[in-house]
């Protein structure tokens, strides 16, 4: 493995507050320096300046469809598309099939990410067997083989009791609980947001409160048992508000919030469009400038993508029949740089933290940092490169976006994961996409 | 996008009445009387057309004569060709047709396309003993074989040209105009 | 240019109210033709409709059958019980097949809302919504606005409550769209429950009780009251829903106005409607029926001629009617 030494650009670590123009020597896997480095003996040296280098941005929230359904996604594709996005690490939800429940299922995503040489994939277990809300599964066995949280994503956890137990038992490892917070029975064959877009449309709408409620009983449960809740994919500003008052009383509760969710209302979901058909809904510009505001105060510590691809023509049908999700993670630093940091909402180093750092942290995983002797998990991009979002380019299997056409600042250049190039855009360009990415 | 071109006078006001009333006696000769003759007029100024010759008609004969009036546009061939051809004028037509002698008035007989709809409509209401034609023009380039029985004038107009006919009721004043696009 | 629908019917939503009142009008004439001994004219002699249910329906069904057949168009008639599975993936395929066979239009009912749209998009024959989900079912709401303008003379300032399950009405969508856009008063009447969110940001007010916007209004739209809602937990029961928000004899006569009373049908006697309302003499539902078959045939036919490509490509020809013959 050559070391790397990247020059001149604007080196961006929250972790250590740093945000300086500098040089990064990368070597045996490893942050080796930084500051000013003339040379290295051996070196691929690149020239950055302009870029922001920054340690690798971290994604708590994907759905990967391995095993089960590896025509819309495969743990290799789903991990070359984070490395094209610039993430060199993403948890995959275990809403598998089978549901990855036990340590075979949580060992099988850890080898097949390891053969795909692109981003790191840590598994996320489910919370109950077969995520049916009952019985809880093992815990201690699927840490043991690699899974960093539990979550029966997908499904909310409907039974308290099974939440609070949950929550208690996974104090043993460490490891955070992540809800997915949804009251089924005001939700359900709720297709979109609960307002005057659905009433238009004629759409069975899920109301705010559906998700709210389970936000409130999540943080009582949380501060009953003393465990750390995290709570999926926030939509609305009565969660915010739920955050926030949990944190001011000192509850264990992290919260993420995608980039469709601070971007699009639910006016995206006119015309039917089915890649506006989200779980939880788009909702209103009131709920967008919330979930901003708690972006920029940290009451939502993270931004995840909620990647979720879906087969080409499993949009192609009617809106209520259509699947949710959108596919997230080659447009979620545009969206965060577009929408966050050119609007004002959020600098460069806090963008950088809520994808890279706090994830890291919410999560106990290795990475969002640059400190010296940290394993090399790094992202250059060009934060002021202008792009138009086209799905037929992306590394993901599936297409399933609505930002389409969408013009968005700041594109990945390179991503380095434990000092291997996994992403280089411009030799990416070139042609040769898949292998010179993972190679060398 | 009219094309401005020449315009000249085919009949004034003065001889649109000589037409019409000689025409109105040609219309009794035709019906042997007044008795079982009935009037349709094609929508619009053939409905007018009939309106006064109806008139004229009962001045000469003492009688009412009984009058209707046809909108051919669901009956045309061309539904698709013309485009949006959006209000349909009423068509209503006096009781029995059986046993009538039916008069169908228009203004312009060109192709004759109309008026084989307007035969094609008639039969859908009834059997009348006789179906004639009477029309203020004939300009001849007939596409169907179809002629008029009774003709107010005939004028030799070419194709591309258009025949005006102006009506009182609808237009304000009565004339009939050659329009001659300049080439 | 002459005013056009454009190639689909799909909601009242997307068109003007130039639009709406070319249908209306152009609908007169129709009454007519229904009315003659021989009920037919040549105008779509050669069109081919598929009326595609996915959804039972009795009487738009044979309303659109009868337009179409008095307008000499041939028809096949196509139901499906559209179970949850198939409908959604029969969808694509449906319009492939349809379009493969060369059809001219489409008339289709389908459970799911949008589903009109998502064909209109994917077939170049005319598509007409007879109903798609909760979402519109456009000439139902024609056919009330026709309805309404033949007894009161005029729509625009005419108070119009529509009263019952608004939350599951296409029925009540599409004739929102259409009065507002004609400038009459709406409002809506109906349990809370059922009662869409929003629904104020269509232009329309809200009565909670039957009683005030039977005072208020001129004209009632009476909905019907699915059953499955009482299963659902929108309402207790039929017979409560009767006592508070049915329309009777005795609320009709406490009110200060002679009310009209329409419903799109198929009615539930004793339920919304009470059997001595529906007979009665305020009751212009038959004329309704009557109506829809006029407006039908006035969509149908403005679809079929309303294709400016087709216009434009036989443009020329010289069989023109414009006023040289």
């Amino acid at each position: 493995m050559k070391p790397i030494l990247l020059k001149g650009g604007r080196v961006i670590d929250p972790s250590a507050n740093r945000d300086e123009i500098a040089d990064l020597l990368i070597e045996n896997g490893k942050i080796a320096g930084l500051g000013s480095v003339a040379s290295r003996e051996g070196a691929d040296v690149i020239d950055v300046t302009g870029k922001i280098v920054a340690p690798g941005l971290i994604d708590v929230h994907v759905h990967l469809r391995e095993p089960g359904q590896e025509h819309v996604e495969t743990i290799a594709t789903g991990a070359r598309a984070a490395a094209a996005g610039g993430f060199t690490a993403v948890c995959a939800m275990p809403n598998t099939d089978p549901v990855t429940d036990n340590q075979a299922a949580v060992g099988f995503i850890v080898k097949q990410a390891q053969d795909a040489r692109a981003a790191r994939v840590y598994p996320i277990g489910a919370i109950s067997l077969g995520q049916k809300g009952q019985q809880l599964a093992e815990f201690g066995e699927m840490v043991g083989a690699g899974a960093v949280a539990v979550s029966d994503d997908g499904k909310p956890v409907i039974s308290s009791h099974l939440m609070r137990t949950a929550l208690e038992y996974a104090q043993t490892f460490g490891i955070p609980v992540a809800d997915h917070c949804e009251d089924h029975t005001l939700a359900a064959g709720g297709a979109m947001h609960e307002g005057l877009v659905a009433t238009r449309l004629g759409l069975r709408g899920t109301p705010a409160a559906a998700e709210e409620i389970m936000v409130a009983r999540d943080i009582i449960l949380a501060e009953l048992t003393g465990g750390q809740v995290h709570l999926c994919h926030m939509s609305t500003r009565g969660s915010v508000a739920l955050i926030r008052w949990a944190k001011d009383r000192g509850v264990v509760v992290t919260a993420e919030a995608t980039p469709h969710h601070f971007t699009l209302t639910h006016d995206a979901c006119g015309g039917y469009n089915t890649n506006a058909k989200m779980n939880p809904p788009l909702r209103e510009a009131e709920d967008i400038a919330a979930i901003r505001d708690a972006l920029k105060d940290g009451t939502i510590d993270v931004i995840a993508s909620d990647h979720a691809p879906h087969h080409y023509d499993a949009k192609e049908r009617d809106f209520d029949d259509a699947p949710f999700g959108i596919v997230g993670l080659e447009t979620a630093l545009g969206l965060g740089m577009t929408e966050l940091v050119r609007r004002g909402t959020l600098t460069l180093p806090q963008l950088v933290a809520r994808m890279s750092t706090e994830p890291a942290r919410v999560f106990r995983l290795p990475g969002g940092t640059l400190r010296t002797g940290a394993p090399a998990d790094v992202v250059v991009f060009d934060p002021d490169a202008d792009w138009v979002v086209d799905p037929s380019t992306f590394r993901s299997k599936s297409r399933n976006s609505p930002f389409a056409g969408r013009q968005l600042i700041g594109q990945v250049e390179l991503t380095i994961v434990g000092g291997t190039m996994v992403f280089n855009r411009a030799s990416a360009q070139m042609g040769s996409a898949q292998n010179a990415d993972v190679a060398r | 996008m009219t094309v401005a071109g020449s315009r000249s006078a085919l009949l004034d006001a003065r001889a649109i009445k000589r037409a019409l009333d000689r025409m109105a006696k040609e219309i009794i000769s035709l019906a042997g009387g007044s008795e079982h003759l009935v009037l349709i007029g094609i929508q619009r100024r053939g409905v007018e057309l009939a309106e006064r010759l109806a008139h004229l008609i009962t001045e000469k004969s003492g009688k009412a004569v009984e009058r209707g009036a046809l909108d051919i546009t669901l009956y045309r061939d061309d539904l698709e060709t013309v485009g949006p051809r959006p209000l349909v004028g009423q068509t209503h037509l006096p009781g029995e047709l059986s046993g009538k002698c039916v008069i169908i008035v228009d203004d312009v007989l060109y192709t004759g396309r109309t008026v084989r709809a307007a035969l094609d409509e008639l039969a859908d209401f009834g059997r009348p003993s006789r179906v004639g034609l009477s029309v203020l023009i004939d300009r001849g380039g007939r596409e169907l074989p179809i002629q008029a029985d009774i003709v107010g004038k005939s004028v030799d107009a070419r194709r591309g040209d258009r025949v005006d006919v102006l009506l009182q009721e609808v237009d304000g004043r009565d004339a009939v105009e050659l329009v001659r696009e300049a080439s | 240019m002459a005013l056009s629908l454009g190639k689909d019917l799909i909601g009242l939503e997307e068109l003007s109210a130039d639009q709406i009142r070319l249908i209306l009008d152009t609908a007169e004439p129709f009454k007519e033709v229904s009315e003659r001994a021989i009920k037919k004219v040549p105008t779509l002699r050669g069109k081919t409709i598929v009326n595609l249910f996915f959804e039972s329906s009795t009487r738009t069904r044979i309303s659109f059958e009868f337009a179409e057949k008095r307008l000499s168009a041939d028809t096949v008639n196509v139901a499906s019980s559209g179970s949850s599975v198939e409908k959604g993936e029969n969808l694509v395929d449906t319009a492939r097949n349809l379009e493969s066979m060369r059809i001219d239009m489409v008339v289709m009912r389908h459970p799911s809302s949008g589903a009109a749209q998502f064909l209109a998009k994917r077939i170049r024959s005319n598509v007409i919504n007879a109903g798609d989900g909760t979402h519109e079912h456009p000439t139902q709401a024609l056919l009330d606005l026709l309805t309404i303008r033949d007894r009161l003379g005029r729509i625009e300032g005419v108070k119009v409550c529509i009263c019952g399950d608004i939350l599951h009405s296409r029925v009540a969508r599409s004739n929102i769209w259409g009065l507002v856009k004609l400038g009459a008063e709406v409002a809506v009447c109906g349990p809370r429950s059922l009662m869409p969110r929003g629904i104020e940001g269509l232009g329309v007010k809200l009565f909670r009780r039957i009683e005030e916007a039977m005072e208020w209004a001129e004209v009632l739209n009476v909905l019907r009251l699915q059953l499955e809602r009482m299963q659902a937990g929108f309402i207790p029961s039929l017979r409560e829903y009767n006592r508070v928000f049915g329309v009777t004899v005795e609320r009709l006569a406490r009110a200060s106005r002679k009310l009209l009373v329409l419903h799109p049908g198929p009615m539930n006697r004793g339920v919304e409607i009470d059997s001595r309302v529906a007979d009665g003499e305020q009751s212009v539902i038959l004329h309704q029926v009557t109506n829809g078959v006029a407006v039908r045939m006035a969509v149908l036919y403005l679809l079929a001629g309303g294709n400016p490509e087709r216009a434009e490509a036989a443009k020329g020809q010289g069989s023109s009617r414009e006023g040289a013959e």
